[in-house]
């Protein structure tokens, strides 16, 4: 190519210089009804491919729950989803237009993908009401961040959120001060804080009890519809009781995808992981 | 207002501001009214010391700013100091003109004695007192920005950061030392004559230093207060407490880290330019990592993350150091060291902890919205 083809390619009237574009710009668009695509990812660590060619799709809306043994690259998936880890080949796309591997792990957040962790990680020192103000969706750049107040509008948000994940008694109390149950609820807290348009939640049932689980199984089909939610689980009886579609991973890539019905009938699942 | 406000709940800053203000009434009082030789006399090189602890105090607020409330340990904060004071002192070289020892009218002494012909390019301006004190704050404020803009977006933390910190004051002390580089070598700049036009050997001139720092310390508190008291506050101790959670909430933790960081520089040169003109002298040593390492003790001592801890730090560490290097200069080390220890087994949360109880790290004092 000669230069002055060159520079016309390097200029051509589409081209979106990186330093001239914001996130603010990106809008999701699921017009055609799908939130998440993830094609063709791989990632290897130290050569153990934790991620092998998997493809992956989540519709707007929609609650999946996703399931697989130790190992399957469940929460590798998320890392990659959410910027955490960066993939070695494959893509994944927000809605048919957001890149989402040329996003940092804020900018993934800010344009509506929220995670809850398989640890809860929620602010030990910040009162309930504060953390779920910290997560609130707004501007969250430093000066901006620095003059807030809240609004009366945000506080009857923060509100609401309370009521949704039952905290609205523990207000106050330091969040490192909740029982185990009550961090991963203030967790999904923070997350609907965010408006997000997808939820990523790891493993939010473990170490719940009975009546806690069932708690939390309402919380989320509560946000069917509104949001879609993608839920890595170990707990099978909590994923009966909650999933429409169920994904397999199995060694980095999907071994099968259906209802619970479909996926427990299937022998390959059941020789890996369900006949265990 | 918005300033005032942010005390609400800050009973120990509250205290400390108001022990600030009697100081600034009682101190000039005492030493300017009552005649020498009565015993309520107060000698100017007790208003003097006392000015030093202040800005000691300011320096020991920038630096818990940054590690008590956003857990960065830095351990070259003493750079930024002395980066305020060398700007401080050069506007006083300049000042000096023709009555230095070689009467040059342009060029300070340790130029003449270098067979310098002209000023050098950054000394220029220098003359000014607008411009040095404008220096004094962004020549520091410049510096961390950039340091802080490579360390932080590479997500260098913890230990690291505390050793490239170190590095990078124990860097500028070895560069000060050299002649060439125009700042005076291992001598420094001294011998300063007058500030503003007063002479800094005066009683007044001393009072009036030690008010301007009181003033910067009471200013500097509310506006480190200001910023702990905001969601931008939160947002750093939430940083501190759970890094990755803030990012994956939308915060761009090194924006946060570089906003701190910068402003804390800020306070630290202003301090170094409030203490030059008191101690009469800049020289590289103000950037030896000791002294870096000493005011992380102050902070530790007077309690992390409460800012009002800091300035006792500060000051009651700082007073030991000057009782035990004229008593027993030897043993000041050990008990720098032994008082470190101490603090950390027995006192985690330092002298405030002492009066705060477990209030410290309930959220009402961190200030709850609304």
């Amino acid at each position: 190519m000669n230069p002055l083809a060159q520079f016309r390619e390097a200029m051509r009237r589409d081209r979106q210089f990186d330093f001239m574009w914001s996130v603010k710009d990106l809008e999701l668009d699921v017009s055609h009804g799908t939130i998440l695509y993830v094609e063709d990812l791989s990632v290897s660590f130290d050569g153990f491919k934790a991620i092998d060619h998997l493809n992956f799709y989540v519709n707007a809306g929609e609650l999946r729950c996703v399931i697989g043994p130790n190992g399957a690259g469940k929460t590798t998936m998320m890392d990659i989803v959410t910027g955490k880890t960066r993939p070695d080949s494959g893509s994944a796309f927000f809605g048919q237009k957001i890149d989402l591997l040329r996003l940092s792990e804020s900018e993934i957040a800010e344009i509506g993908i929220g995670r809850k962790f398989q640890r809860p990680t929620v602010f030990e020192r910040h009162s309930v009401i504060e953390n779920l103000e910290l997560a609130m969706s707004g501007d969250k750049r430093v000066l901006p961040t620095l003059l807030a107040r809240p609004s009366g509008e945000q506080l009857d948000r923060i509100d609401e959120v309370l009521g949704m994940v039952g905290l609205a008694e523990l207000s106050g109390r330091a969040a490192g001060a909740l029982s185990h149950g009550q961090k991963q609820w203030l967790e999904i807290g923070m997350l609907l804080m965010q408006d997000p348009h997808l939820l990523l939640v790891d493993e939010p049932v473990a170490g719940m009890t009975h009546p806690e689980m069932e708690r939390t199984a309402e919380l989320l089909l509560s946000l069917e519809g509104k949001h879609s939610v993608v839920l890595v689980e170990h707990d099978m009886d909590f994923v009966r009781s909650i999933a429409k579609r169920v994904t397999v991973l199995h060694q980095g890539s999907v071994l099968a995808e259906g209802t619970m019905d479909e996926v427990q009938n299937d022998p390959r699942v059941v020789e890996v992981y369900l006949g265990e | 207002m918005g300033m005032l406000r942010a005390l609400r709940g800050d009973t120990g800053g509250q205290a400390m501001l108001v022990v600030l203000a009697l100081a600034a009434v009682v101190v000039p009082i005492l030493n300017l009214a009552v005649p020498e030789g009565t015993p309520w006399h107060l000698s100017t090189y007790t208003v003097t010391l006392l000015g030093k602890y202040l800005t000691y105090a300011l320096l020991a607020l920038a630096v818990d700013l940054v590690w008590g409330y956003l857990g960065i340990l830095s351990l070259g904060h003493g750079a930024f100091f002395a980066l305020g004071g060398y700007a401080m002192g050069m506007y006083l070289m300049r000042q000096i003109g023709d009555r230095g020892v070689y009467g040059n009218p342009e060029l300070p002494d340790f130029m003449v004695f270098l067979n310098w012909q002209e000023l050098p390019w950054f000394w220029h301006g220098f003359d000014l007192f607008w411009f040095a004190a404008l220096m004094t704050l962004l020549v520091p404020g410049a510096l961390a920005f950039v340091f802080g803009w490579l360390a932080f977006r590479s997500r260098v933390t913890g230990v690291y950061l505390s050793i490239i910190t170190q590095a990078l004051t124990y860097a500028l002390m070895l560069a000060f030392f050299r002649n060439e580089m125009g700042f005076g070598g291992n001598n420094g700049l001294t011998d300063f004559k007058d500030i503003l036009g007063f002479d800094l050997q005066s009683d007044a001139t001393r009072v009036g230093l030690f008010l301007a720092s009181a003033a910067a310390l009471a200013l500097g508190y509310l506006a480190c207060r200001f910023i702990v008291a905001s969601r931008l506050g939160r947002v750093a101790v939430a940083v501190r407490d759970a890094e990755s959670r803030t990012r994956f909430i939308g915060y761009r933790v090194e924006r946060v880290k570089l906003f701190f960081f910068s402003f804390s520089a800020i306070l630290a040169g202003l301090a170094g330019a409030l203490y030059v003109p008191q101690v009469g002298i800049i020289n590289p040593g103000e950037f030896s990592p000791l002294n870096s390492i000493e005011l992380v003790v102050w902070v530790a001592v007077g309690g992390r993350a409460t800012l009002y801890g800091a300035v006792i730090g500060a000051i009651l560490v700082s007073y030991g150091k000057t009782y035990f290097t004229g008593a027993m200069p030897e043993v000041w080390l050990f008990a720098l060291g032994g008082l470190f220890v101490l603090v950390t087994l027995f006192l985690p949360r330092g002298i405030a902890g002492l009066f705060t109880g477990r209030r410290a790290l309930s959220p009402k004092a961190a200030g709850v919205p609304g």
